[in-house]
């Protein structure tokens, strides 16, 4: 196993509904420190529905899930802004911030909650993040000059100027080209390995999970049915639907 | 599960009950505006940022109308007055209207147009593209950079711009009546200045500090509400521009009584 024994998030029997739709129907995860663990599943499964509840921007029917040892749901707003300082949440359309330009909108999070930094010291740490996701000549540029790819990029940098310990991404190769999707899956291999994160990575496209995941959970019907390694998730497919998840993909590919 | 459908069953009607809920939810909103204004961090530079683009980038529009309505105004009332020989009446005339009443409107209804539009616009482009999202889960108040910064910023410079609408309009009804009668700008202001007393430009200020305030304040709650994709965004800028006029409307209607009842106490 890719990481440690020490569980960074833990989701006990989730239940999240929005009106008559159930969405998660009692999802159990762990995600231990240093992994790269996938969620993969079909397009409005509840995959985004979970990461989004382990930030806070949604809340859940019942169950519980903990983040870093605090249990999301219970804290107040200081504490939970406290916690997510700790975790990267990389957007499916990047949500960059249209009217600010790449060093502002990289700013915009640094300058809110770190103090007493110097504004030489913001430059620097805005163009080495930006030189590690391979973007140094844009930092004056606004985001509608910026392709798709690079959008994610800045919004991945972006995540990762507070220095979290856990990132989740959320669809990170949706609407991009095979070679742009390829070079997202490195940066989201090369993040691990240099900022020492432990990742989510929700995705439907399975080369973006076989080459990012240690670790593959497949949420179907608002439940994991089945997780652990690729090979193990997809070689001995029990469940048809699982099978077929895999067969879609690859006859798509 | 007849008992879940019941439940679900309307108080009263659907329509009536999104009404009442709707008004729950902007209570709210106003109510979180009144607590999280006093609080720091205070978002002192996009205030000005915002107060710039409010202010200055409305000029152009603002005096154009402003001085369009001071010179239309002056030569439409000018036969009246010529009929009970009273045409050297006019800048009193003009100036009681201008600073009571058309001054403030105008300006009110011109801003709830170009500015309560793009306000809800701005937000609720940034409400359906995730942005808002993206502040949140970087431990920032989106609520106060993006709301209170709005709201303070249309609060003030709203009666910044009534002034000066009040003051072109005037400068329009000068030239004017200078066109007709040659009066003299100084002869002209002075009666403009002896009409007016300082309960009209008091009440004029108050007003439109609250005409300001609702036009933020509805741009930044239809914009923060909506939904539905960039549909979603068309239909918060129109309905913040239709719920700021009419409630400017109403406001306008409640101040006039207000202000006649203590002219005549």
């Amino acid at each position: 196993m890719v990481g440690t024994e020490e569980k960074v998030v833990e989701v006990r029997n989730l239940f999240k509904s929005f009106g008559d739709l159930k969405v998660l129907q009692g999802v159990d995860l762990d995600l231990h420190k240093g992994e790269n663990l996938v969620v993969l599943g079909k397009s409005g499964s509840g995959k985004s529905v979970l990461i989004k509840i382990m930030v806070g921007l949604l809340k859940q029917d019942s169950g519980s899930m903990i983040v870093l040892g605090e249990d999301v749901a219970s804290l107040g707003v200081k504490a939970l802004n406290k916690l997510r300082l700790n975790i990267g949440f990389s957007f499916q359309n990047s949500a960059l911030y249209d009217s600010m330009t790449v060093r502002e909108n990289m700013e915009f999070p640094l300058v809110r909650n770190v103090k007493n930094l110097t504004r030489k010291e913001i430059t620097m740490k805005i163009e080495e993040l930006l030189d590690s996701v391979g973007l140094p000549q844009s930092i004056d540029q606004m985001p509608s000059e910026l392709s798709g790819g690079q959008k994610k990029r800045i919004g991945v940098a972006r995540t990762l100027i507070l220095e979290p310990e856990i990132m989740l991404y959320d669809e990170p190769t949706a609407g991009l080209d095979p070679i742009t999707c390829i070079d997202i899956n490195n940066l989201i291999i090369q993040i691990r390995e240099q900022y020492n994160t432990s990742s989510i990575v929700i995705t439907h496209d399975l080369t973006c999970a076989k080459m990012t995941g240690d670790r593959q959970a497949v949420l179907l019907d608002g439940q994991f049915k089945a997780q652990g390694s690729f090979e193990e998730v997809f070689a001995g497919a029990e469940d048809q639907r699982v099978k077929s998840f895999y067969d879609y993909n690859f006859i798509n590919s | 599960m007849a008992e879940e459908k019941d439940d679900k069953k309307p108080f009263l009607s659907k329509k009536i009950d999104k009404f009442f809920t709707g008004l729950a939810s902007a209570y709210r909103f106003v109510l979180r505006f009144f607590k999280e204004v006093f609080v720091p961090p205070y978002e002192l530079k996009e205030v000005v940022q915002q107060c710039y683009r409010i202010g200055v980038e409305s000029l152009p529009l603002i005096s154009l109308t402003g001085f369009i309505v001071g010179i239309v105004f002056t030569n439409q009332s000018r036969p009246s007055l010529e009929e009970f020989g009273a045409a050297s009446w006019l800048p009193s005339l003009i100036s009681i209207a201008v600073v009571r009443a058309m001054g403030p409107l105008v300006t009110a209804l011109i801003a709830a147009g170009k500015v309560g539009s793009s306000i809800g616009a701005e937000i609720g482009s940034m409400k359906v593209t995730e942005q808002i999202d993206a502040m949140e889960v970087s431990a920032t108040n989106p609520f106060k950079f993006l709301v209170v910064s709005r709201v303070l910023a249309t609060t003030f410079m709203i009666p910044l711009l009534v002034m000066y609408t009040d003051f072109v309009a005037l400068i329009g009804s000068f030239l004017s009546v200078n066109s007709k009668e040659l009066v003299s700008m100084s002869t002209f202001f002075v009666q403009v200045f002896e009409s007016i007393s300082f309960l009209d430009i008091f009440s004029s200020v108050i007003k439109s500090i609250l005409f300001g305030f609702t036009i933020g304040m509805v741009g930044c709650y239809k914009g923060y509400n909506s939904s539905k994709g960039t549909e979603g965004v068309g239909r918060a800028a129109n309905s913040a521009v239709v719920i700021s006029m009419f409630l400017i409307f109403i406001e306008e209607l409640l101040a006039l009584q207000i202000v006649n009842a203590i002219r005549t106490w």
